[in-house]
């Protein structure tokens, strides 16, 4: 069973940087140092296309660190990195999100003071309106901002925000904003969603439809790599498991493999080892695998 | 006391030329500040840049009114390339930082004598607005229009300078209702997820800055057309300032804002003014000279922008959640 698991996703067998049978993206010698602190060592990373696949790691560990580098935001002192076979390295974050590439961040950035609405459509990507002189010319970019309205009304209904599409997204919970954040990346129709710790801050009750919503992005063909600590949530929903420690990869696998790895139980839960890991276990046998 | 004559030369301030110019500076800052967060501290070199620009393309250059204008918005729109250029990239203080040492630096270098053949140096440029005023088509004479009696010059740069202000403001409402102009607000609120959302931040942020910076530069055009004088010592930091009090006043994130708070303060200065100097002649404030009276409005200006600072801190017209001086 796990080995079926793994031959669906990897060439060969389950080891750190391996390679994958359809790799979305692929990452080499990525290095990021903060004075004398290796923050992000990357040797070898391949991201699955189509499949759900957490990061995960101890604080400290690099994952945001590695994120922020992927997209842009973060300059690498080495490496290169190619995203459906287009080379990555030093290319700006709004040209990466263009190509398909598109982030959330660990601090919910909401545009607190624009309406939920108006958060949605200016997720969209090539509207003629926002370009400054087309902007005056509305029959220009009136057509293209019904229909990003249309679906931007339909997402937000999915993610259930649609009573609050009025409101100011400062008047939204730290939950719904959030879901919020998540929705207005889907609005550029991604290739490759990546969602820093979305679970965070996330009251019990909304978790399991964030469960559903990114479980429900995989099943429309979207691929998933999220930074997540909320271990009942990477055991429930991911197919593939990536394990950063101190900036170097440590460990991949299918989610139930990668927990017993003892590098894993060692760089997660350091002193902790000897602690059970509860949530994991539960989960695992309820879920009858 | 003359209350009559206080009450027309307040309300004539309503049209003034300077209340008109003032509104156009601050609508320039409402773009750059209200609708985008850039802090411009600079908004007098803009201003400043348009007077000079304006007046040396007439008179070193001989060129025509159109010419003339167009020099004035060029040479602002270059500042703000220039300035945009190393700072946009950077967190929001350093814009702010370097507009308003740049704009100093553009006073000094105006007044300097070294350039003293073009700019004028301490005396300035007058005499700059002949074809502006060839072009009235007002009949000579003097016109009535109920509160004041204006000559036909003074009606016609009034004209000029509000029909400015009505242009510029109907721009800005097609602009910010716009999706360009909702970029422009994302961006406010945080370019970091507005640049994951692909939007070209940086591209964004200097057209704003060019907009802005442009409307102050007719602002400032205007300002000197009036009187046909432009000197360096207008464009003194202070200049910045009251556009920032007049921005603040009315509300930073409305285009009829700054327009509204213009109307006010200069009311206001020409309101007090009058009051002022009518008790001090009638010996109500013997601790007041005349010459007293033209600074203590500035300072009841202070405790007024203090009071609203506190009591109402989105302007006159601001919507209270939206801004509350957050940029």
């Amino acid at each position: 069973m796990a080995n079926a698991q793994v031959d669906a996703i990897a060439k060969g067998a389950a080891e750190p940087g391996c390679a994958k049978v359809d790799p979305i993206l692929v990452a080499t010698n990525v290095t990021r140092q903060f004075g004398g602190n290796k923050a992000v060592d990357v040797a070898h990373l391949e991201i699955p296309r189509g499949k759900i696949t957490a990061l995960i790691g101890p604080n400290g560990a690099g994952k945001t660190t590695l994120f922020n580098l992927l997209t842009g935001f973060d300059k690498p002192n080495t490496g290169s990195w190619t995203f459906q076979g287009k080379d990555l390295a030093g290319v700006a974050p709004y040209k990466v999100a263009r190509m398909g590439m598109v982030r959330t961040f660990q601090l919910t950035k909401a545009l607190s003071l624009l309406t939920v609405l108006d958060n949605m459509r200016l997720g969209a990507q090539d509207n003629p309106g926002e370009k400054f002189f087309a902007s005056f010319v509305r029959p220009l970019w009136a057509k293209k901002e019904a229909e990003i309205t249309e679906r931007a009304n339909a997402l937000l209904a999915r993610f259930k925000l649609d009573a609050k599409s009025e409101d100011y997204a400062a008047a939204l919970s730290g939950g719904q904003r959030k879901l919020l954040e998540m929705a207005r990346a889907l609005m550029s129709d991604p290739k490759l969603v990546m969602l820093d710790e979305p679970m965070a801050g996330v009251n019990p009750a909304l978790t399991q439809s964030l469960l559903e919503h990114i479980k429900g992005l995989k099943a429309n063909g979207t691929t998933v790599l999220f930074v997540e600590h909320d271990m009942h949530m990477v055991r429930h929903i991911s197919d593939w498991v990536v394990v950063m420690a101190e900036g170097k990869i440590v460990a991949e696998g299918p989610p139930a493999e990668v927990m017993k790895n003892p590098a894993v139980i060692d760089a997660y839960l350091g002193a902790h080892a000897d602690t059970d890991l509860g949530d994991v276990e539960i989960s695992s046998s309820k879920d009858g695998k | 006391m003359d209350f009559v004559s206080i009450f027309n030369l307040t309300l004539g301030e309503l049209i003034g030329v300077f209340t008109a110019a003032y509104a156009l500076c601050a609508l320039g800052l409402a773009m750059h500040f209200g609708y985008t967060g850039l802090l411009n501290f600079g908004q007098a070199g803009f201003a400043a840049l348009g007077a000079y620009g304006y007046a040396i393309a007439s008179l070193s250059f001989h060129w025509n009114l159109w010419g003339s204008f167009a020099f004035g918005v060029a040479c602002a729109a270059a500042f703000a390339l220039l300035l945009g250029i190393p700072t946009l990239r950077l967190r929001a203080d350093y814009l702010a930082i370097v507009t308003i040492a740049a704009a100093q630096a553009l006073y000094y270098a105006f007044g300097d004598s070294e350039w003293e053949s073009i700019t004028g140096g301490a005396n300035g440029l007058s005499q700059f607005g002949t074809d502006f005023y060839k072009a009235n088509p007002i009949p000579e004479g003097r016109y009535n229009l109920g509160i004041i009696t204006l000559s036909q010059d003074e009606i016609w740069i009034r004209l000029v300078s509000w029909g400015l202000v009505a242009l510029v403001a109907i721009i800005l409402v097609v602009l910010t209702r716009s999706p360009w102009g909702r970029t422009l607000k994302g961006i406010r609120e945080d370019e970091d997820a507005v640049r994951s959302l692909g939007k070209n931040v940086f591209a964004y942020k200097m057209q704003s800055l060019v907009l802005g910076g442009v409307i102050g530069a007719l602002g400032g055009i205007v300002f000197t057309l009036a009187s046909q004088t432009n000197q360096p010592t207008t464009w003194v930091s202070n200049f910045t300032f009251m556009t920032w009090t007049v921005l603040l006043l009315g509300g930073a994130a409305t285009i009829l804002g700054p327009v509204l708070g213009s109307a006010v303060f200069f009311m206001f200065l020409m309101l007090t003014q009058g009051l002022f100097e009518g008790l001090v002649n009638i010996g109500w404030l013997p601790f007041l000279t005349l010459a007293q009276v033209g600074q203590i409005r500035y300072l009841l200006v202070g405790i007024f922008l203090v009071l609203l600072v506190v009591f109402r801190p989105q302007g006159f017209l601001g919507n209270k959640k939206e801004m509350q001086f957050n940029g």
